[in-house]
This record gives C-alpha cells, structure tokens and sequence, in this order.
C-alpha cells in the first residue's frame, strides 16, 4: 500500500513531510521521578531519504523509535506531541490502528539479530508469520514470497535456508534474515535501531551495502540509529545530533562532518578513531557521563560537559537553548555565537581531529 | 535426530537397570550390611511360631544364603522369565514380570500392582490435565497483568495452594462438596468403571481437583515468573513490530518459550505421581499406588514395597525421558545434528 502521486502531492500541498515528528515528548513515570526519554523532539523525513540519529546511550534514540512504532507497552510511558506518518497521526491513533501500520507500512530492524528472532520457529516461518499478517494469502504463497526475500537480501540457497532456525545462521546471515523479515510487506519506513552493532566490521558494511540498495529500490524513507559516526557518514542524506532527549544539532550529513556547530557534536566527532592520524595521537572523548534523565541539568543539558560553558555569562547553567536555523536548514541549540562557534571549530576541534 | 531419540532411550534403560539394582540392594544389601543374617530375613516369610532350624531351611530355599549378585540376577531374570518360590511346605509360583511375591498375602505383587495401576493412572492424568491448563492460564493472566488485583489475588491464592497439605484441602472438600452438597462421590469410591466417562469423572473430580489444586499453584507461580521473562525478550518485540495481534504475541511467542522450563517440571511431577500419589489416595481411599504402598509398609510386606517402588521408579525415569523426547520437538536447539 505504496501512495499514489496524488496523495503524495496533495500531503505537500498541505506541508507535511511523509513523516512528520512534532514536539514529541516520551516521559516515564518511575518511583524515583519522571524519566525524560524523549522530551521536545521534532524532524521530518521524505521517501527515499536516510535520517541518522547519533548519540550516546541513553540520549533517548531509541525510545525514539518505539514510539513511532507504538512499541511501548501501554501505561508505562506518557507520550505526548505527534508522529504523523503519511498524514495519520500514529500518537492519537488506537493501538489497534497502529498494529495494522507496524509491519505493513513501518518495520523495524534491531540491533542484535540473535535475539531478535523467536529461537523455536524457522527463519521461513518467522518470515511468513510477518507477511500474512497483512497478507490474506495461502501459507504456500507467503513461503515463495520468503525465499524471495531470503534471496533478494543474499542469503545463498534460499529456498533450503528458509528451513533453518536462526542459531545455524551466521551473525550477518541473521541480520539478512532480519532485514528479509522488515522488508516483507514492502513497508515505507524502515528504522533500523544499531543495526550493525552486533556484527563484525566487515559483516557490518555488507549490512550497510545492502540497506541502501534496498532502500534505493523500495523507495522508503529511513531511520538509521546508531551511536557509531561511521554508519551514518556511510548512509545518512540528514543527521540529528540527540542529547539527554532532546535534538541539539540537526543538518545534512555534509553539514554535520564538515561544519560541526554543537560543542557534543564536535566531542562526538574528536572520539572517533581515525585512520589517517598518528596512532600516538590521543583520541579526545567528552569528559564526564552522560546526565540522569530524571534530573536534566538545567540550562543547556550539556553544559557540566561543555568546554565552552563558562563563555555564556551563566545562560549555559540557566537558560534552555533553542534549535535554531543558522542557515541551510542547519539547526543548532547552543548559547555560543556563530563567531564564538566558528573560531573554536576552526582553532581548537579541526586541527585535533 | 534419530541418534539424539536412540542415546536417550539406551540411556532410559541403564538407569532402570541401576534403579533396579539399587533398590534391590536396599532390601536385601543393606539389612545384611546393617548386621542382620540371612536368617533374619527369612523370618519375615515364615510364621511366628517357626523355629530356628525352620528359619534357616527357608532361608536356604529362597535364596538369601546366596551371594548378593547371584540374588540379584534371580530377581531379574524372575522380571522377565517368573520365578518359583519353593519355601519348603509347598512352591509358589510367580508368573513374568514377577516383581516379588508376598508371602502375608500369599500372591504374587505384580497382579496387585495391575489393578492398582489403573486407578493412579486416571487420578494423576486427569489431575495433570485440569492443573496445567488452571496453572498456566492463570499464570498468564497474572503476568500480563502483573501488579493489578486480579494478579494479587491469583497470586494469594496461589500461595494458599502451595502452603496448604491435600489432607486439609482434601478432607475440607469432601466435607463440603459431598458430604453436605452431595455434588461428588464420597471419598472410597473405586473409580474403575471406565465404560462410562462420566461416572468415571463424577467419582474422580474431587480427588483431581484438590490434587491440581495444589499443582496448579506452582505452575502459576512459575509460569507467571517465566512470562514476566519471555515478554521481555526481544523476540517479543520483534513479534509486535510484525503488526501480530496481541494474543498471537502472548502465546505463539511469549508462552512459547516460558512454557520450556514447565515442561521439564512437569515431567517430574507426572513421574511422581504415576508411582502414586500417595497422600491424595489415601485421604480420598482411593485404592491406587501409592495407597497400595502405604498399607505394605504398615503391613511390613517386603515384596509389595519393593514392587511399588520399582514401578514408581518406571515411571519417573519414563516420564523423564518423554519429557527429553519432548525437549527436542519443542527447543530446536536441543535436536543434535
């Protein structure tokens, strides 16, 4: 169930994207306080394009994605704002509603493909299950649909792989598997949560090859969520920096790698190893731990972290700031001026990088 | 999977072997270990007035002069083959399988035991039954609504059940539900007319329940622990991002999985209970196993004891190895390649 053009022109005419994130705000009410997962997060995301959320664990990434696919269990988290996905608003939506989308029109691909999967049915079972759930078609039908799918990811022999469970499978084979399984019912957007932090490196750009080729034929927009910067530069036609629930910077991927605005971004980007430097040169990590979510810090959440905090006269410690578009439709939510931003990036992050 | 299915078996069978040996041991080893003589033994299969001279002569015809292994592969051969006991006034015969023969009733064990069978047989199935569908559904219920009352209250109830001996429950019933309401069979009614089903059940349901009862309340506690588990796993969620209605994800996957560990338990408690059960069939006069047990050992019948305990033996090391059988079907990981 693809749009038609005409859907598609009409959904622009009224400006929204395909699918359209506004103030989303995922709180969990806990003994010790209210967990602030999510709080305050807006994107939009077209077919065809990659979105990259990066961040450290617990920036709230994935929390994130469970919502849009309404995969928190009900009653333990408070989710506020709207998701709308091709002009439906997933939030206020019925869960009934939103089990009919998951799967058929969003799917999702995690990060460990071993667990991920039921370890008693058969990878062609598990795979047939997800297409005739929103398929009325014989268990025969859905079978040949599997090994196709089987084979269209590159797992050889399909039509015998399809009989086996996934403990014989190979780590990468899983995630093929995986993938297979999301891309059954041939759904517009696909979030793939770390999906190749499980795997080895060389596993992991096959995985990466082969969601871009498929995305490229099925015309789907895609969420890649990943800590690693690598994945993202691989994949990514946008970023969104994520810090303690909240977007800090968000921009193309060009923008990001080459003009990093954010004091996180740039700690992101200096811990990354890389190859073309000395292998005495230090990695610079970020210093401190990311914030409890229950007591964000005040101000600017990153601002105990920040080396740059104390040039604000206090409005770090204070102050909330706001992601604001410095040009290009590269947003930024930091109280440093664009010549403070500019002079530091240049000066003191590019040459240590 | 054939070779996993023939190692099990052979493996079945050595340990009915050693079962056998060791408890033969137990009856005929250890007394002699203890200091009793040969003598001492055979004064249980004579009268009381029998003399020393007496004793040894019938000591001597049975066997129990012999060396214990050349005792031991008679017992065995007599399980296969029969056996004669010739105990000086006359010989008795004990047709295959021949597990003992009691010398205080005159009659070989293993007819007593055929007839006995039957009755523990339809109390712990038909208990197993009502058990594992109240337990686990119960369990289930419990966990998905883990936290609200109505798990609280299964839960409490739950823990009466486990806290609370049949004899209580058992007597309480009866009292109640028979005696009072006249809704069942009182207690001492045999249960073998199997040609109608519902006399069977009328005569059974108040032994069952008050046995599952007592089950159902450790298979709810551990299926609710098990769901709490398997509902967390990520293949839980891999199910629900599928779009699979709830109920699917709650059973096809979620109890899927819990429902391994039961499995294992459940093979024992079955075991167990096929060798008789003992305190159900004695509150509710039930004339089973484990009420078979019971009387030989107050009537100190060697033979009969050592007979139910073999078959008791059968049985657990045969549900065991039907729940291994099982294990391979269920848990694909298990099936050896």
């Amino acid at each position: 169930m693809t749009e038609t053009v005409q859907d598609t022109v009409s959904r622009v005419e009224r400006g929204e994207a395909f699918l359209d994130v506004r103030d989303l705000k995922v709180h969990f009410p806990t003994d010790d306080g209210i967990v602030k997962s999510v709080d305050g997060l807006s994107f939009k995301l077209e077919r065809g394009k990659t979105l990259g959320i990066v961040g450290e664990s617990g920036s709230g990434k994935s929390v994130t994605s469970l919502s849009i696919m309404g995969l928190h269990q009900p009653g333990t988290a408070d989710i506020t704002g709207q998701v709308f996905l091709d002009g439906q608003d997933l939030i206020s939506a019925s869960r009934e509603e939103v089990r009919l989308l998951r799967g058929k029109r969003m799917a999702m691909i995690f990060q460990d493909p071993l667990s991920a999967m039921h370890p008693f049915y058969t990878v062609g079972h598990q795979i047939i299950e997800a297409y005739r759930v929103h398929n009325k078609v014989s268990k025969q039908v859905a079978r040949t649909h599997a090994i196709e799918m089987l084979d269209r990811v590159g797992i050889p022999q399909p039509d015998r792989r399809v009989d086996a469970y996934p403990h014989q499978f190979s780590g990468g084979m899983r995630q093929r598997a995986m993938i297979a399984m999301a891309l059954s019912c041939d759904p517009d957007l696909l979030i793939a949560d770390e999906p190749t932090t499980a795997l080895d490196v060389t596993v992991q750009a096959q995985i990466l090859d082969l969601i871009r080729d498929l995305q490229r034929e099925f015309n789907s927009a895609v969420i890649i969520i990943t800590h690693d910067l690598g994945v993202v530069a691989e994949l990514a036609d946008d970023i969104q920096v994520m810090y303690a629930g909240r977007a800090i910077e968000y921009g193309t991927a060009e923008g990001i790698f080459d003009r990093p605005q954010h004091p996180y971004t740039w700690g992101l980007l200096g811990s990354m190893p890389r190859i073309d430097r000395e292998r005495s040169e230090r990695l610079i990590p970020i210093k401190g731990t990311p914030p409890s979510l229950i007591n964000v810090p005040e101000g600017c959440a990153f601002n105990p972290r920040c080396n740059y905090a104390h040039l604000n006269n206090g409005a770090s410690e204070t102050e909330l700031p706001e992601l604001l578009n410095i040009g290009d439709g590269h947003l930024v939510a930091c109280h440093l001026s664009p010549e403070q931003r500019k002079q530091a990036w240049e000066n003191d992050i590019k040459p240590n990088l | 999977m054939f070779a996993y299915l023939v190692r099990r078996v052979i493996g079945a069978v050595v340990l009915l072997f050693i079962v056998t040996a060791v408890v033969f041991s137990i009856f005929f080893l250890v007394p002699r270990i203890g200091g009793a003589s040969a003598d001492d033994l055979a004064s249980r299969y004579v009268g009381k007035s029998a003399g020393a001279e007496q004793i040894h002569e019938v000591a001597v015809k049975l066997g129990f002069t012999d060396p214990i292994y050349v005792q031991y592969g008679r017992f065995v051969k007599g399980l296969f083959v029969g056996q004669d006991y010739n105990y000086g006034p006359a010989t008795e015969k004990c047709p295959a399988p021949c597990f003992g023969y009691s010398f205080v009733t005159q009659q070989p064990v293993w007819p007593d035991l055929v007839d006995r069978i039957p009755v523990t047989l339809s109390l712990a199935l038909g208990a197993a039954v009502i058990w594992l569908v109240a337990g686990v559904g119960t369990g289930v219920i419990s966990a998905l609504k883990r936290g609200s009352v109505v798990d609280r209250s299964f839960m409490s109830v739950a823990l009466a059940g486990v806290s609370l001996p049949i004899f209580f429950t058992g007597l309480l019933s009866l009292s109640i539900f028979s005696y009072k309401l006249g809704w069942t069979a009182q207690g001492g009614t045999n249960p073998m007319d199997a040609s109608n089903p519902l006399e069977w059940a009328y005569d059974l349901i108040l032994p069952w329940t008050t046995l599952a009862f007592l089950y159902a309340a450790a298979y709810a506690r551990l299926t609710r622990a098990g769901m709490l588990e398997t509902m967390n796993e990520d293949y839980v969620r891999t199910a629900r991002a599928k779009g699979l209605p709830e109920r699917n994800v709650v059973v096809q996957h979620g109890l899927r999985s819990a429902l391994t560990p039961i499995l294992t338990i459940f093979g024992l408690d079955l075991g167990l209970l096929l060798g008789g059960a003992i305190l159900t069939e004695t509150t509710f006069s039930l004339p089973g196993i484990g009420q078979y047990a019971v009387i030989s050992l107050r009537a100190n019948d060697l033979p009969k004891v050592l007979g139910v305990t073999l078959v008791a033996a059968f049985f657990i090391v045969m549900a065991n190895l039907v729940v291994d059988l099982l294990y391979a079907v269920v848990d694909p990981r298990v099936r050896i390649q």
